[in-house]
């Protein structure tokens, strides 16, 4: 390759761990990357791909535990490695800066932000002590947070996640680095928080010829911000090519079907999973390692690994018939999702649910001083049998609080939650009847949180059946067997401990428990987010024939406006715990009527980089909401004037049970949309 | 912050409270009374009947507590059953002489028991580590009169640096026990290095696995810059409840000790009163280290709240 030498490049580099037994088990496979000053790279894969630690290998640091078996790591013409660590030190956080996933965490707590970044200042930036101060605004400005002096003197928890994630960003741009590594910089953070940390990045690395090499498990965010991308399967290179190539016509068949199992706005399908799992470190690899989960795999890819071959359109990939890869997803269309009749008889009603968190305390009511607003206000749904609904909305919107209410563990402080066979609901946890609890079951987002370690998957599941069911014995054990097949894990999973299982199985285990109880209504609290794409459309797919085997209604909680478009019948989208926009998921993503849909289904990002997201309200957080007035009232893009801030917006019928809360009339509302 | 101060000192002063009720009514559950003790054998008759006029002992209960806690009010813990002593001067060179016991053993144990927790926490499972930590458990698990003991063998009997008891008078000017102090403070040392040392090096290695650590490594800070200003002060938080525990113990008069060295403390007096069966005195020293338990913590709790940002504002949005 003809031009400078590459700001960054690693060769043949193979890094591992050593096992239990004391064999040294890899987790990168000769993995070369090249980066070239203002270049943008996008490594791509899924958890345990080894995506992070080749990214922070870059900067010649490993984990504990990790070590450098062989290979090169070049930056600026030698070996990182091989540096002593004052030298590491001078370029680390100087020339590479690094951005961390969880800058919330990745913040000494004990340390005021402003301390933080003039240490940053005072090891790598050329500048007198004296003009530091200002430097440190400087810099909290150009990343575009607002009242910069203040930020300098609050403690990291005192920031919203994006505000943390642009004052990790100022840090690294302290030391004026020629390249940034940014390890999954917007995991975690709301769609629209995203989409502008993202657009930040951009205008950043174009105005300074930073060179970034962009680490996601998330195409889309790749697609925003990449000019080539590398996909890691299992700790090895399967595909390296120009990002717009890769995400329209994908050279390896991972990557196709990495595509395929992220869910769209525009398609009426579930996305498609992957079957089978990567092999895990040390496990034998004979041949292509993605061979046992691909469509083509014939005698050739098992023998030996195959090569990186040339592939279309300036792609290199590792597989012996690239050309053949598009025939892949010809055949098999997605599922569709089970619809549910519009007669279908109710299942669970929530009318005028209000809940609060604060607690008045003694003085205060002696005081007689008003109460906030309520944290989450006015809710009322009627869900059918056999139908989902989702609940949408960034952090904070009361989304989770919701389902903590109908449940039970949050009792509401007013309203009322009626079952389908008009039997009103107590209120708390402690107050229902057995049978009461078993009709509502709820699946956590976390399943490593929510399933006791110290249980086998055969006890785990034997509660519920035992308690609501007085199963014991050979019966007890058929319907445990029985419950493993329905999530697909089956008898040979009984005896293990969530330990042992991977993510995606984890979470079918909880979803096996909740249906242990035979229950009317599931609720399913953000269950995919700590799921990687092609286990999530795995988990979605299952959920959609539960929900049609059993009749089962849903209450889906959602951050991530794709995954909640795929499974639901109708749509509820919150701000800040009140309603604003009602209907069929079709009619409310098809024509978003109110601003706040509009905001968020705008910042959604899709694996396509001809397609941009549009930033339309800025990302504020709230902590609160509003005393009066429509809650959307002080980030609304196309707020009509004084009365938004003191009415309560109408609920404006919208036909097939839409509803749109806006003073805006829907005639209007319409016209802006298609304008 | 300051209303969470104020809760938890009227916290504290109820706790107190509390504890004065339970002392008083534990004292007047036992048989016998300040003259049955005074008078011995003679306790019978005529002469107990004035004894317990002498000392108002025939008010009812109530107004014997009244008094009595309205005098510690006010530094005034009454008459000593035996020889008729005022308890405040009798408890007061003792005071002093337990808190300048405690204050040498805090003052070398806790920065040491930091010290060696931080280099044990970084250098995990290698020789400092293993060499610390099982020095600590030793020493934390030979019983502190064996530890006191070898240590008189050796200073006192082999070396002959120092007499093997001291008959010093408690009001004696602290010079004078000073090498009492010093084998006495050193056995306190070693018996509570151990809990703070370990602490300590959890936390750290803890701290020193999170990410902040491992972005500052990235961010190019120093080695000794990472540990001393991003790790160390997180790695203390867990610790101090530790440490608060370790210095109510210490200030609550360490009988064993005290009485191995004839240390001329809080806690060999307290087992001379018990032995004497002077319950007044016994009554007083118990308050003292009822207030010294709730102060020491209470000044943990303030300290924590000083140290951890998101306490502080945590509690003041509570608040």
């Amino acid at each position: 390759m003809a031009g400078p030498p590459p700001l960054i490049d690693i060769r043949k580099l193979c890094v591992g761990f050593r096992g239990r037994a004391g064999a040294m088990l890899p987790v990168l496979h000769e993995v070369d990357l090249t980066v070239c000053r203002g270049e943008s790279i996008g490594i791509v894969g899924e958890s345990g791909s080894g995506k992070s630690t080749l990214a922070l290998a870059a900067m010649g640091y490993l984990k504990h535990g990790l070590q450098k078996i062989s290979g090169d790591v070049i930056y600026d013409g030698a070996e990182m490695f091989a540096r002593r660590p004052a030298e590491l030190a001078r370029i680390r956080g100087g020339q590479l800066g690094l951005i961390p996933q969880n800058s919330g965490q990745a913040l000494t707590p004990t340390m005021r932000i402003g301390t933080q970044i003039r240490e940053a200042l005072h090891l790598h930036c050329a500048l007198p002590e004296g003009e530091h101060a200002t430097r440190a605004r400087d810099l909290l400005a150009q990343v575009r947070l607002p009242d910069p002096e203040s930020i300098l003197r609050r403690y990291p928890h005192e920031l919203s996640g994006g505000q943390q994630q642009r004052v990790a960003i100022a840090m690294a741009l302290a030391g004026e680095p020629d390249a940034l590594l940014l390890d999954e910089p917007t995991t975690g953070l709301d769609v629209t928080t995203q989409a502008h940390i993202l657009d930040l990045l951009r205008d950043l690395a174009q105005s300074r010829n930073m060179a970034m090499v962009y680490v996601s498990h998330d195409l889309g965010v790749i697609a925003r911000v990449c000019d080539r991308v590398q996909v890691l399967y299992a700790g090895e290179t399967v595909l390296e090519g120009p990002t717009r190539a890769v995400l329209h016509d994908p050279a390896h068949p991972y990557a196709r079907g990495l595509l395929a199992s992220i869910p769209r706005l525009g398609e009426k399908t579930l996305p498609r999973a992957l079957d089978g799992r990567p092999p895990g470190p040390g496990e034998p690899r004979e041949g292509c390692t993605f061979a046992p989960r691909c469509a083509l795999a014939t005698e050739d890819c098992r023998a030996a690994t195959p090569p990186m071959l040339a592939g279309g359109a300036d792609q290199m990939s590792r597989c012996l018939y690239p050309e053949r890869v598009n025939e892949i997803t010809g055949d098999q269309a997605g599922t569709q999702p089970h619809g549910c009749p519009e007669d279908s008889p109710c299942a669970l009603d929530l009318a005028g649910l209000s809940i609060r968190y604060d607690r008045p305390g003694l003085f205060e009511r002696l005081r007689g001083a008003a109460r906030p607003p309520a944290t989450v206000d006015g809710i009322d749904l009627h869900l059918r049998q056999g139908e989902t609904i989702g609940l949408v909305g960034e952090s904070g919107s009361g989304k989770s609080t919701i389902l903590k209410a109908i449940s039970g563990l949050l009792p509401p402080a007013s309203g009322q939650i009626t079952l389908g066979d008009g039997t009103a609901l107590p209120l708390t946890v402690e107050s229902r009847r057995p049978d009461q609890l078993r009709r509502i079951q709820m699946i956590f987002q976390n399943p490593d949180d929510s399933l006791n370690p110290r249980q086998s998957v055969a006890e785990i599941l034997a509660q519920p059946l035992r308690l609501y069911f007085g199963l014991t014995d050979s019966a007890l054990r058929a319907r445990t067997v029985e419950l493993l097949d329905t999530v697909r894990l089956g008898a040979p999973y009984l005896d293990r401990r969530p330990g042992q299982l991977s993510g995606g199985e984890k979470q079918r285990v909880a979803v096996a428990r909740a249906f242990a109880a035979g229950p009317e209504i599931v609720l399913c609290d953000e269950i995919t987010s700590a799921l990687d794409v092609s286990v999530q459309a795995a988990v979605l797919d299952l959920l959609n024939e539960l929900k049609a085997a059993h009749k089962t209604a849903f209450v889906f909680v959602s951050h991530d406006l794709t995954v909640v478009r795929a499974l639901s019948d109708r749509v509820a989208v919150l701000y800040q715990g009140r309603i604003c926009e009602f209907g069929p998921a079709a009619v409310v993503y098809g024509s978003p009527s109110h601003p706040y849909t509009s905001v968020l289904l705008n910042a959604v990002l899709t694996p396509d980089p001809d397609h941009a997201p549009r930033l339309m309200a800025d990302d504020v957080t709230e902590l609160a909401p509003p005393a009066h007035g429509c809650p959307f009232q002080r980030r609304c893009p196309v707020k009509c004037g004084t009365i938004c801030d003191t009415d309560t917006p109408p609920a404006q019928q919208a036909g097939d049970g839409h509803v749109i809360r806006c003073h805006i009339p829907l005639a209007e509302l319409r016209a802006k949309q298609t304008g | 912050m300051l209303a969470l101060i104020i809760r938890r000192l009227a916290l504290g002063l109820v706790t107190v409270w509390l504890v004065s009720v339970i002392i008083f009514l534990g004292v007047e559950a036992l048989p016998g009374d300040a003259c049955t003790a005074i008078l011995e054998r003679d306790a019978h008759g005529e002469a107990l009947a004035k004894c317990r006029e002498v000392m108002g002992l025939n008010t009812p209960a109530l107004t014997r507590y009244l008094d009595w806690s309205g005098g510690i009010l006010t530094g005034d813990f009454g008459l000593s059953a035996n020889g008729q002593e005022r308890i405040a001067e009798l408890v007061g060179y003792r005071l002093r002489n337990s808190l300048l016991l405690a204050a040498g053993a805090l003052g070398v144990g806790i920065p040491l028991a930091i010290f060696l927790g931080v280099i044990a926490g970084l250098w995990r499972d290698r020789w400092p580590d293993i060499l610390f930590s099982t020095g600590a458990i030793f020493a934390m698990t030979i019983p502190e009169f064996v530890a006191a003991t070898i240590l008189i063998l050796i200073f006192a009997i082999w070396l002959g640096w120092v007499p093997a008891i001291v008959l010093t008078p408690a009001d004696a000017p602290p010079l004078e026990f000073f090498p009492e102090f010093i084998l006495a403070s050193t056995v306190l040392t070693m018996l509570m290095i151990a809990h703070v040392m370990r602490m300590v090096r959890a936390s750290m290695i803890e701290v020193m696995a999170g990410d902040y650590v491992q972005m500052a490594t990235l961010k190019g800070v120093p080695y000794w810059r990472i540990v001393f200003r991003h790790a160390l002060p997180n790695a203390l938080l867990p610790a101090i409840n530790v440490i608060a525990l370790t210095v109510a113990w210490l200030l609550g008069g360490v009988v064993v000790v005290e009485v191995v060295f004839n240390y001329p403390g809080l806690g060999r007096l307290l087992v001379d009163a018990i032995s004497d069966r002077d319950l007044p005195v016994v009554q007083a020293i118990t308050m003292i280290v009822a207030i010294t338990y709730v102060g020491v913590n209470l000044v943990a709790d303030i300290l924590s709240l000083a140290l951890n940002p998101r306490l502080r504002s945590h509690q003041e949005r509570g608040a």
